[in-house]
Parts: structure tokens; sequence; C-alpha cells
């Protein structure tokens, strides 16, 4: 009997532990859970962690996530405002926040995917092509630029490192896809909680002609700087033939100045000596007189004396004087009017 | 009454009840080994573990051996919340343990549009770990994914707002920090369970298909320099030469001068010495002189012509040519 009644007992607790089994079931932190009853949904769904009861063997679990969820959409190509195609990939996050609406509606995760790439993909759409491109890419409506100062000296009015004006910017943007997006999503029991944009960049063939303008913008600051720098030197080479001239005149102008200085000086000191007296002056006459005879009568001279002269006379007489005065005919020696110098 | 069968059958059901006991003392006793094995856990260094009650958040617990309750009640995830994890945007380093570290779409992760239109490759690395490990676990479905579309979402929101030039020159540092205040507001905001502890720009470059105009705009700086250089090269070549010589000149005009005053000096001396003399007998000074100069000038004369006071007109009888063929005879 003893026997008997221990294999009872453990097939009921064999029993009771199956019968548990069916009936306890936890639910994770990441977790909500519907109890569906033949397909019915029973009850309100279950979002509180632990263990839970439900009638064993005709109730299911549905288990859903309670987490965030991610939803990277596709890169899709959309029109912008003015008619420029671009390559947007968006970004969202969203969580079942009616899991009832969401398992009647979706059943599964990957209909929810598929969905929303529908429903914000189409927002995202709509809203780009209401705004131009510079929209997407700006966010800080006032941002003024640091421009490099050897950009910034460009004349020519160009825009090179200044940014574009907006109206709105990115955020703004990303929020008006939010805004088209979650009423659309909220009838799937889904809550959209942000679109962002990940990636945007302009399709291949513009990307090209954006190669393009920065190529020309590049070559013509190049040119700048060039031409900068024969401009700077052009200027370095007028100041040194500036320089070359104030040094050259300024010292002629001072060599003059210390030369005339000189000169003016000598001249007084010659006068003052030679002027002392109208002895003086009449010495100075016969000795520059003299000196002035040295130097014209050269050997190859041709000279005519008559005897009239006062050394000639001597050839004459012993005393030709005495038909002069004597200072006379000095006198008449300086002039030399018998002297002819033939050259 | 019969006689009773042989008691040996009877034994039959006592060694069985016996054996079943045994038995399941035998599994009992294995079943709570198990189980007390199974509940002992050892968290690393690096890590906690989140314990969960029937799914329900129990505790966290330190690195060291811990026990849990067994047979599916309790469970413990082990997460490393001290570990340095990096995020490669754009480029990828081989050897990575972390499966987040880098994607297959590096091409398309840096290319970028700059605030001013211009395409720009950025290429750069997010530093990170994980805060908070319940948050980690529990609030978001793919945290690491999250953290990757944010990082890229918000490196292209800085340089979006920045110029091509800004973004290739001087603002890379700055772009690093300010990408990681951004990232760091949002992801404590949304409960991502992450630190940030650092966005680094690791390269920045226009293009392949631009970057020889880039390297073009280098080299015009270059030679502007170079240009430049050459003009000061010339000009210190020949300024501070003409200014030597500038002040030689006026040196030479210097010692000119002196020269001059010490001639005027020496010759007025000498005049007025001789005046002295010449004043004491001025005509027989005169005279003497005279007849000196004469002394030195006549003898050295080749032709010399002697008229008589009383002959005239005999000028044109002499031979003029012999002396030299002169242009003109003066009188």
């Amino acid at each position: 009997m003893k026997a008997i009644a221990t294999t009872f007992g453990i097939f009921a607790l064999i029993l009771v532990l199956i019968v548990l089994n069916a009936s306890l079931y936890t639910v994770d932190m990441r977790e909500q859970v519907i109890i569906t009853q033949f397909s019915q949904v029973i009850g309100k769904p279950i979002t509180e962690p632990g263990l839970h009861w439900k009638t064993p063997f005709i109730q299911k679990v549905n288990r859903f996530p309670k987490q965030v969820l991610e939803w990277d959409g596709p890169v899709a190509t959309m029109t912008t405002g003015e008619k420029l195609f671009i390559e947007v990939d968006c970004f969202a996050r969203w969580r079942i926040s009616d899991p009832l609406v969401f398992f009647q509606k979706l059943t599964d995760l990957r209909t929810a995917q598929s969905r929303l790439d529908t429903f914000i993909g189409g927002a995202t759409r709509d809203v780009v092509a209401a705004h131009d491109f510079i929209e997407m890419v700006r966010s800080t409506k006032d941002r003024k630029p640091v421009i490099d100062p050897s950009i910034a000296a460009d004349r020519t009015g160009s825009t090179i490192g200044t940014l574009p004006a907006i109206k709105i910017g990115r955020e703004k943007m990303e929020r008006l896809i939010l805004e088209k997006a979650k009423p659309t999503v909220v009838s799937l029991g889904v809550e959209l909680l942000d679109v962002r944009f990940k990636r945007i960049n302009l399709t291949s063939g513009i990307s090209a002609s954006t190669y393009q303008r920065m190529i020309s913008e590049r070559e013509q600051i190049a040119e700048r700087y060039r031409s900068e720098g024969k401009g700077e030197a052009a200027k370095i080479l007028g100041n040194r033939d500036r320089e070359l001239n104030r040094i050259e005149s300024e010292a002629y102008k001072k060599i003059q100045e210390i030369e005339g200085a000189a000169d003016a000086k000598a001249t007084e000191l010659y006068a003052k000596a030679y002027n002392q007296t109208p002895e003086a002056a009449e010495l100075f006459e016969f000795l520059k007189s003299m000196d002035t005879l040295k130097k014209t009568i050269t050997p190859d001279t041709t000279a005519v004396f008559t005897t009239d002269g006062d050394l000639m006379g001597y050839l004459k007489s012993a005393n030709p004087r005495k038909k002069d005065d004597g200072l006379g005919s000095l006198k008449g020696i300086p002039g030399l009017p018998s002297l002819l110098e033939v050259k | 009454m019969p006689a009773q069968p042989p008691s040996l059958p009877q034994f039959r059901p006592v060694r069985i009840e016996l054996e079943l006991r045994k038995i399941l003392l035998g599994v009992l006793a294995l079943i709570i080994a198990i189980g007390l094995f199974s509940g002992f856990y050892t968290v690393p260094v690096d890590s906690v573990a989140v314990v969960q009650r029937f799914g329900a958040y129990l505790t966290t617990t330190e690195p060291g051996l811990h026990f849990k309750m067994p047979f599916g009640v309790d469970s413990a995830e082990i997460v490393p919340v001290r570990r340095q994890l990096k995020l490669e945007f754009g480029f990828s380093t081989a050897g990575a343990t972390n499966r987040y570290q880098f994607t297959s779409e590096a091409e398309d992760e840096r290319s970028m549009v700059t605030g001013d239109l211009n395409a720009a490759n950025v290429e750069w690395v997010v530093q990170y770990g994980i805060e908070d490990a319940k948050n980690y676990l529990f609030n978001f479905n793919a945290p690491e994914d999250t953290l990757r579309d944010i990082s890229e979402s918000v490196v292209r929101e800085i340089v979006g707002d920045r110029t091509i030039d800004e973004v290739l020159t001087a603002g890379r540092e700055a772009m690093g920090v300010e990408a990681k205040s951004r990232l760091e507001t949002i992801i404590t905001n949304l409960g991502l369970g992450f630190r940030i502890e650092g966005v680094q720009l690791i390269d920045v470059s226009p293009p392949r298909e631009v970057r020889a105009s880039f390297d073009e705009v280098n080299s015009a700086k270059q030679e502007r320099e170079q240009t430049v250089n050459v003009a000061r090269r010339e000009f210190n070549a020949q300024v501070p030469q003409a200014e030597g010589e500038a002040e030689k000149k006026i040196s030479i005009a210097e010692g000119y001068a002196t020269k001059r005053l010490n001639e005027a000096e020496g010759d007025t001396g000498r005049f007025n010495a001789l005046l002295a003399e010449y004043s004491k007998a001025p005509d027989v000074t005169r005279r003497r002189l005279y007849l000196e100069t004469m002394n030195e000038i006549l003898p050295t004369l080749q032709n010399k012509v002697i008229l008589d006071d009383k002959a005239s007109n005999v000028l044109p009888f002499l031979p003029l040519q012999q002396a030299r063929p002169a242009p003109a005879a003066q009188q």
C-alpha cells in the first residue's frame, strides 16, 4: 500500500508540476504580455514583470517588447523644394504603446517595421519636398562661421566661407516629420518617439557638379593667393626703389650741404685773408697771376716778346726802367699783351 | 485459510519501496546539488550582474562569487560596465571584439554635406561605456545601434552647421567636444544607459575627386610666401648696401670738407705770412716774385720770338704752321 501511495504521490507531483508549468508564466522587464484564449484576447495587457497566473492549456501567452525600439529606415531618393535629388536615410525610435491594438493590427515586429517604412517614409518625403536642401543640412539659424582671414580677404563678393541662410533648420524639419508621422501610427498601437535624419547625401549626378563647383572655388582661392603674393612682392620692390632713392638723395643732399658749407667757409677764409687791406688784394692778384702764368705757359708755347717789355728791355738797355715810372711797366706785366699763346 | 504462499514474493514490494525511496532521495539530492551548483555565478572584475527574479528586476551585484535561486527563478546577466568601448565611423580597425565597433557602410558613414553645401569625408570615433546596467538592459532593444545612429546624426548636424573650411581646418577638436556634449545630452535624456567618454574626429578631408584642388590652394599659399620672400630678398640685397654706400659718400664729403677747410686755413696762413713780409718791401718782393716766375717759365719755352719794340707787323710772318696744325690762330 505504501508503494502505491508513493507511486501515486509521484504521479500527482508530476501532474501538479505540469499544471503549474502551464498556468504560471514570467514576464520579463523587457516584455509586455497579452493573454489569448482561442485567439481571443483575455483581459488587459500585462506589463508588470514577475510571475503570473493564467488558465492552463487553453490560454496562450503573447509577448511583445516593452522597450524603445529602433526603426532604421531604408535609404530613399527624395526631391527637395528646389527640385534637387537627394538620398535620405532616417531613423526613428518607437515603442508599442498599445499592445492590444498592435497585436490585432500588426501581429509582429516585421509587419510593424514595414508599416513604419511606409508612414515615416511618406511623411519624410512630404516634408523634404516642401523645403530647400539647406534646411536639412543646417541647424543653427544665427550661427556665424569663423572665416579664415585669407578667405575673408576676398573682394569679389564670393560667398566662400559663408553659410547660406535657413528658415527652419534640421531640427525643426525632424520635428515636422515626427508631427506628420506620429498621428498616422497611433492607430497601429505604436507611439513614435522621434525621427531623425541619419544621412543626407546628394545623388551621384549632383555630387559630380558639386565637385566641379568645389574645384572652381578652390582654384579661385589659389589664384588669389598667387596674385596676393605677386602684389605683395611688387609692394616690396616699390618700397625698395623708394628707399634706394631716398637714401641716395638724402646722401646727395647731405654731401652738398657739407661740401657747400666747407666751400663757403673756405671762401670766407680766403676772402678775409685776401681782402684785409688793398695791399693784400694787390698781392693776391699778383700771386694768382704768376700762378696762372706758370700753368698757362707750357714748353710748346710760342712766345713773342718785344724789347719794350720789362724783362726783355734788358736786352737793349741796362736800365730800361728809366723810360717808365717803374711801377707802370710792372702793371703792364700781368696783362702780358706781348705774350701770345698758340695752342 | 489456505496456506500462505511463500513469503518470498512478499519481500518484493518492500524491496521496491526501499529502492524507490533511495532513487527518489538520490534524484532529490542530485537536483539539489545541481541547483546549488547552477545557483553560483561569478561576476568578472570589469562587470556587474543584473539579477532578475521571474523576469522582474531584483538587484545588481558587484564582481565576485554570488548565489542566485536556481531552476529559472533567478537569472543573472553580466554587463561589462567598466570596460571602455569604442565605435568607429567611416573606417574600421581590425581585431575589434565589440561587434558594434564598425559597420560595413564606412563609405556612406564618412561622406557628409557641410553647411556651405560642399562635400566632406569625416571619420570619427566615439568612446563610450555602459553607465547604468539596468537602463542599458531594459530600456532599449538595440542600445548600441541607437547610439551609432545618434552619433551619425549628431556629427552630421555639427558638420552641417559649418563651412568646409571650418570643418577641414580649425574646428576639428571643437567639433569633437561639441559632438560629445550633444551626444551626452541626448543619451541621458533617453536613458540609454551609456556614458560618452569622448568623440574624436580622426580624419577630415575633402572628397577624393576634389582633393587636388585643395592641395593646389595649399601650394598657392606656399607660392605666395615664396614670391614675397624673393621680393624681400631683393630688398634686403640692395637697401642696406645703399645705406652703407650713402654713408660712405657722406664720409667722403666730410673728408673733403675737412680738407678744404684745412687747405683754406693753410693757404691763408701762408698768404698772411707772405703779406707781412711783402708789406715791408712791396716793390722789391713783387719784382722778385715776378722775375722768379719768369725764370721758371721762360727757359722751358721752345719757340721764342723777340722783337724790337720799333719793329711792327711781323706777326703775319711768323711760322705758325710749324708749331702745330692748329685750327685757328688766336689773338
